[in-house]
């Protein structure tokens, strides 16, 4: 196949990226206003997701620039991923039902 | 781990990510769904250290338990009236994590397998790097002004300056400018003009929003937190980062136009700010006779009712009232009065805020109700106890014209009686009057909030 016949590998990630949205639009409007505020909390431990492509710029052996940003970028992604799931946890936690 | 099973790998994270989202639509799945999400995180940090090129355990692992150590701590302490706070300052650090993730893979392109024939930035990941930097850039500085006017640092007030939207504008094409020149030519020196400028504008877009459009703002910081992170997802070809960024996006975009919805405001209005703050001190007020009341008084009234629906605001979470309210509304049962709580969408500083508060106090959720379930009801209710809530219950959303008109509201006058705890009788955030003070069938309870329900509770 030349290259004008073969599809850019983006269009792919695009149409992940759209279709996401999609998912996300649907699944979000079904979650009750009670739990906003876990969704928000949940949503950003999730963004912190980010921390993959800081364990990248921190993995090679070597010291670099790029490498201390990496390491810098986990510490910062570890306090959201960790704040962020706990602290849901424990908002979710308290919603009870009295018998 | 292949390329292709590292890319499954990152789907199955994405799909528990989705579930755990999914798992909100109940009390009951929710915490499942949470648990789901932590499972996901695990998936997708443990494949990519198992990745060959990352080695450096010893920096990953302290860098790790450093961070989260500080977030299980805050975590653990924080009380549930600064959650606003805490999810601003959260939303900074995914902003100031893709800056500075972005500015590792400009610097190592090599690494994420993004290089062109010579080493340096391929071009199609110059774009995407630069869309993503900026975001993360506005978001980190956007979200650091919220913390401070959540937190009090920074004035709740509006701050506004003459040509204030075409400085920000003028911001906002140097950058696309400057993006378009980092695409031609990935020189360090656009990557770094495009970061610090985007950093300004975060600042100059959040400073004129007053403290009542704070749960816009809080929503969209939210979303902006979700592109960015779906920028960097682009630049770094890694479909994790782009499908979670994509879910954040679009929940945190949807939770601003229930906001906004909820406020009857446009999103433009409310990103134009100036709404709100200082103009209240000026409001005029009327000098109608007031009927105000005792802690003895609420309490007689209520006993004896059989019905009581408690309209909980801010100014509850502010007074931290909400285990005395809850307290009251328990006595208040044993007295055969049914007991609800009315929630607007709005009350509080975030999305959601007034429903933790309830829950943190031991309040059922299934006594607690939305808008739009429970506005019917106050016509057959005999009080209605507004505790901290102001301009969502203002019938001036009734007349065109005003401030806050066409903005839903709670109808509390509907209510055989109104009680309003409120220290005075000063205007809400929109800076209007409140003409439901004045009414014959409202009596005032004018004391901090937290001491009057405690005297209701006493008197009971």
């Amino acid at each position: 196949m030349d290259v004008a016949n073969s599809i850019d590998p983006f269009i792919y990630r695009l149409a992940i990226f759209v279709l996401a949205i999609f998912v996300g639009y649907y699944v979000v409007w079904s979650v009750t206003a009670a739990l906003h505020t876990p969704l928000m909390s949940v949503t950003n431990a999730i963004s912190s997701v980010i921390i993959v492509g800081a364990l990248i710029a921190a993995g090679p052996i070597d010291m670099s620039f790029s490498k201390i940003l990496g390491v810098v970028a986990i510490g910062l992604a570890s306090v959201n991923i960790f704040g962020g799931f706990l602290v849901t946890q424990r908002m979710l936690a308290m919603y009870k039902k009295k018998q | 781990m292949s390329a292709n099973l590292t890319a499954l790998a990152y789907l199955v994270a994405s799909v528990l990510f989705i579930m755990a989202l999914r798992g909100l639509s109940s009390p009951e799945t929710a915490r499942g769904g949470n648990v789901y999400g932590m499972i996901g995180m695990a998936i997708a940090v443990v494949t990519t250290v198992i990745n060959p090129e990352v080695v450096s355990y010893g920096w990953i692992l302290t860098a790790l338990v450093i961070g989260g150590a500080i977030g299980a701590f805050i975590a653990r302490r924080i009380t549930m009236t600064d959650m606003p706070q805490l999810v601003a300052a959260f939303h900074s650090l995914v902003g100031l994590a893709a800056v500075l993730v972005a500015a590792g893979a400009y610097y190592n392109p090599t690494a994420y397998g993004i290089a062109d024939a010579g080493g340096a930035l391929k071009l199609a990941s110059r774009i995407e790097m630069g869309i993503g930097v900026v975001i993360g850039a506005i978001t980190f500085s956007g979200s650091i002004i919220a913390f401070g006017k959540l937190q009090g640092i920074v004035t709740g007030n509006p701050i506004t300056f003459a040509g204030q939207h075409a400085l920000n504008a003028l911001f906002g094409a140097a950058i696309v400018v400057l993006v378009v020149l980092f695409t031609i030519q990935p020189d360090p020196q656009w990557f770094w003009a495009m970061t610090a400028l985007a950093f300004v504008l975060g600042f100059l877009l959040i400073i004129p929003i007053g403290g009542a459009d704070m749960p816009v703002i809080v929503s969209m910081l939210n979303s902006y937190s979700g592109w960015a992170a779906a920028g960097i997802g682009f630049t770094l070809e890694n479909t994790a980062l782009i499908i979670t960024g994509a879910l954040v996006g679009s929940s945190g975009a949807i939770l601003s136009y229930i906001m906004c919805k909820a406020m009857n405001r446009s999103f433009i209005s409310v990103l134009l700010g100036g709404f709100g703050g200082d103009a209240a001190a000026s409001a005029t007020r009327s000098d109608k006779p007031v009927k105000a009341g005792s802690a003895d008084d609420a309490a007689f009234i209520m006993k004896n009712a059989s019905s009581v629906i408690i309209v909980p605001g801010y100014g509850m979470a502010v007074a931290q009232a909400q285990h005395a309210v809850r307290e009251m509304g328990d006595k208040l049962k044993k007295h055969g009065v049914k007991v609800t709580y009315a929630i607007h969408p709005v009350a509080g500083r975030m999305p959601g805020h007034m429903n933790v508060l309830l829950a943190e106090a031991n309040v059922s959720y299934d006594e607690v109700f939305e808008l739009e379930e429970i506005n019917s009801n106050f016509a057959n209710t005999d009080v209605a106890f507004v505790i901290g809530a102001n301009d969502v219950t203002n019938p001036a959303a009734h007349e065109p014209g005003s401030p806050i008109a066409g903005m839903p509201i709670l109808d509390v006058d509907r209510a055989r009686t109104c009680l309003f705890v409120k220290r005075s009788l000063s205007p809400g955030y929109a800076g209007i009057d409140n003409a439901l003070f004045y009414a014959d069938n409202t009596m005032m309870l004018f004391a901090d909030a937290k001491k009057m329900v405690e005297d209701i509770v006493k008197a009971l």
